[in-house]
């Protein structure tokens, strides 16, 4: 399945924070079909830094999707009877707009004058590319980490343009130790002198406070168990110690490795804003009231945890499940075993594939049934 | 009986064989009701139900591998503990709160029946009865905790941590006010119209 990003241009879109960012474009892919009654659409939400190449081959890149494992003919999300679509993110750098792109204003990229955005904001421009799209109500939402608050975000917002979602591995709002580990990637960007206040674009770009940012990350989606299985102690290409700071153990190299692949991908900008975003993020808009937030729910929901996901802990998706068992709210959840940590939403997905592919599919017979 | 019969032809036989309550359960069941089923398994009652009755319907199950297995059938289910996860719903949430052969795998079984009777309009409860003569007799000879067709299990291994015949049941909706609406006595697929407590294998008791 060879697949093609595609844009879409709106006049302007209308922010949380209060401005108006004009004009907004949003990268996104779909793969499947719609079909006639506009029934099977599911929109699926990348996490941090993730992008609209969810699944298929990619036309530009000639690589598979991040969730190629998810989505595809018989797949969890099965494209032979569902329509998918994935979008980047408002604040990303793979083709939605953020703070790398041109302002029209001054023809200078945005870098920090970019508007702080939030989770709301880009849900908020989902929906408008969803509207046009002709699609009136989504099938599912469904991500993981920060797509899945997401998923959370338009069961809030727009009750009555999903039929059910799926939030994986996540949270209804950031928590101390998740904001805590944000602020440090945050720091070390903006701590490298060629950050410069943001304005790197026409120059070299902060490469190594990225690369430690994504360091930490990394730590943070494994767990204890998986970075033992992984590399244990195991020395990089050597019997010894070298006695010196060059690399001595495998987990040294494969963090560094990260680190530095991912500053050929990614925007230190979009890193800064995308983690405000994650970190503003709470249903209950500081009220701690989630009941009132999910009040006009009647959503289906399927919220699934990990075992040993210690970034996202399955205990705050259970606060989210206890709130909808006590409004009476239809949901599923599984607290499935795996050793992956907080990216076994990624590679650990046979059970994922199970139960996501069963909720889908009884959906989809609920709605057909109401028709 | 005519009527639970002819309920018995829509099961599948292939999944429900096993389990002759669910038999009575889905004869009792009024469709378009709201069921929770507490201790749900791999959802095949609600599944059944969901079908056949058009019911709204939730679980709760504490094992994982169960809970994926009911969610991959269609089923609501909530991966948790019944001792603890009832508090969580509102008063009358519920047309019927189901208990199938779970109440002796239950902490504390009285509280889980007065929640079961707030939480939903009716409870069924279902259990094997630890009063059948198979269980006394096979008790009587060995001397040893019984392991029988009802009880299959080692006592060191058993997942049943309170063992209670239908006598010992109705005793306990006696002292503790808990309305039985219907009883029903099973030995296999058979009513046990005479000497419950001593010839059927599982009783099923609706409550409310």
């Amino acid at each position: 399945m060879i697949v093609e990003v595609q844009c879409k241009r709106f006049d302007n879109i209308s922010l949380e924070g209060g401005t108006t960012l004009s004009p907004v474009e949003i990268a996104y892919e779909t793969y499947g079909h719609l079909n006639s009654d506009r029934s099977n659409a599911i929109l699926i939400t990348h996490a941090f830094t993730g992008d609209a190449h969810a699944a298929g081959i990619s036309h530009e890149s000639g690589k598979p999707g991040w969730w190629d494992n998810m989505i595809g003919p018989g797949k969890a999300f099965d494209t032979d009877r569902f329509f998918v679509i994935c979008s980047n993110v408002l604040g990303g750098c793979q083709g939605t707009t953020g703070p790398s792109s041109i302002n029209a204003a001054t023809g200078k990229p945005y870098a920090m004058s970019f508007p702080v955005i939030t989770i709301r904001d880009m849900v908020r421009l989902q929906k408008m590319l969803i509207d046009s799209l002709g699609i009136e109500k989504l099938l599912c939402v469904c991500g993981g980490s920060m797509g899945g608050m997401q998923a959370l975000e338009w069961a809030v917002s727009y009750p009555d343009s999903v039929r059910c979602v799926i939030p994986i591995a996540t949270t209804w709002r950031h928590s101390a130790q998740q904001i805590a580990f944000n602020e440090v990637g945050r720091q070390a960007i903006m701590s490298d002198p060629d950050w410069s206040d943001g304005d790197y674009y026409d120059k070299k770009p902060p490469g190594r406070g990225l690369a430690v940012a994504r360091m930490v990350g990394h730590i943070t989606y494994m767990s204890d168990e998986s970075m033992r299985e992984k590399f244990g102690r195991k020395l990089r290409e050597k019997e010894k110690f070298g006695f010196d700071f060059g690399i001595d153990f495998e987990v040294e190299s494969y963090l560094r490795y990260r680190g530095n692949q991912f500053v050929g991908r990614f925007d230190a900008n979009s890193y800064l804003y995308i983690t405000k975003a994650e970190d503003y993020f709470d249903l209950t808009n500081g009220t701690g009231k989630l009941n009132e937030a999910f009040v006009t729910v009647d959503t289906r929901f399927l919220v699934i945890s990990f075992t040993s996901d210690w970034l996202y802990p399955s205990y705050q998706s259970q606060e989210i499940v206890r709130v909808l068992r006590r409004i009476n709210g239809d949901v599923a959840y599984c607290d499935l075993q795996s050793n992956y940590g907080h990216d076994a939403f990624l590679v650990d997905i046979a059970e994922q594939s199970e139960i996501v592919r069963g909720f889908l599919d009884s959906t989809a017979r609920q709605v057909a049934q109401a028709a | 009986m005519g009527q639970a019969a002819a309920v018995i032809h829509q099961i599948q036989p292939t999944t429900l064989a096993e389990r002759p309550d669910f038999y009575v359960i889905g004869d009792i069941v009024k469709p378009g009701s709201r069921v929770l089923d507490l201790g749900c398994g791999e959802g095949e009652l609600l599944a059944w139900l969901i079908e056949n009755k058009r019911v709204m319907a939730r679980g709760v199950e504490i094992s994982s591998a169960q809970v994926r297995h009911a969610i991959a059938r269609g089923v609501s289910a909530y991966q948790g503990d019944i001792d603890e996860g009832l508090a969580d719903y509102p008063d009358k949430a519920f047309d019927y709160v189901i208990l199938s052969q779970t109440l002796q795998e239950t902490r504390a079984p009285l509280n889980v029946l007065r929640e079961m009777l707030r939480v939903g309009r009716r409870a069924i409860v279902s259990f094997p009865n630890f009063g059948h003569w198979s269980v006394r007799l096979n008790m009587a000879l060995n001397g040893t905790a019984p392991k029988t067709k009802l009880f299959p299990y080692n006592w060191y291994n058993s997942p049943n941590i309170h063992f209670l015949s239908i006598n010992d049941f109705e005793e306990l909706c006696r002292d503790f006010d808990l309305p039985i609406e219907r009883r029903y006595f099973l030995a296999g697929n058979t009513r046990i119209p005479v000497l419950p407590n001593l010839l059927a294998q599982t009783a099923v008791f609706l409550l409310g």
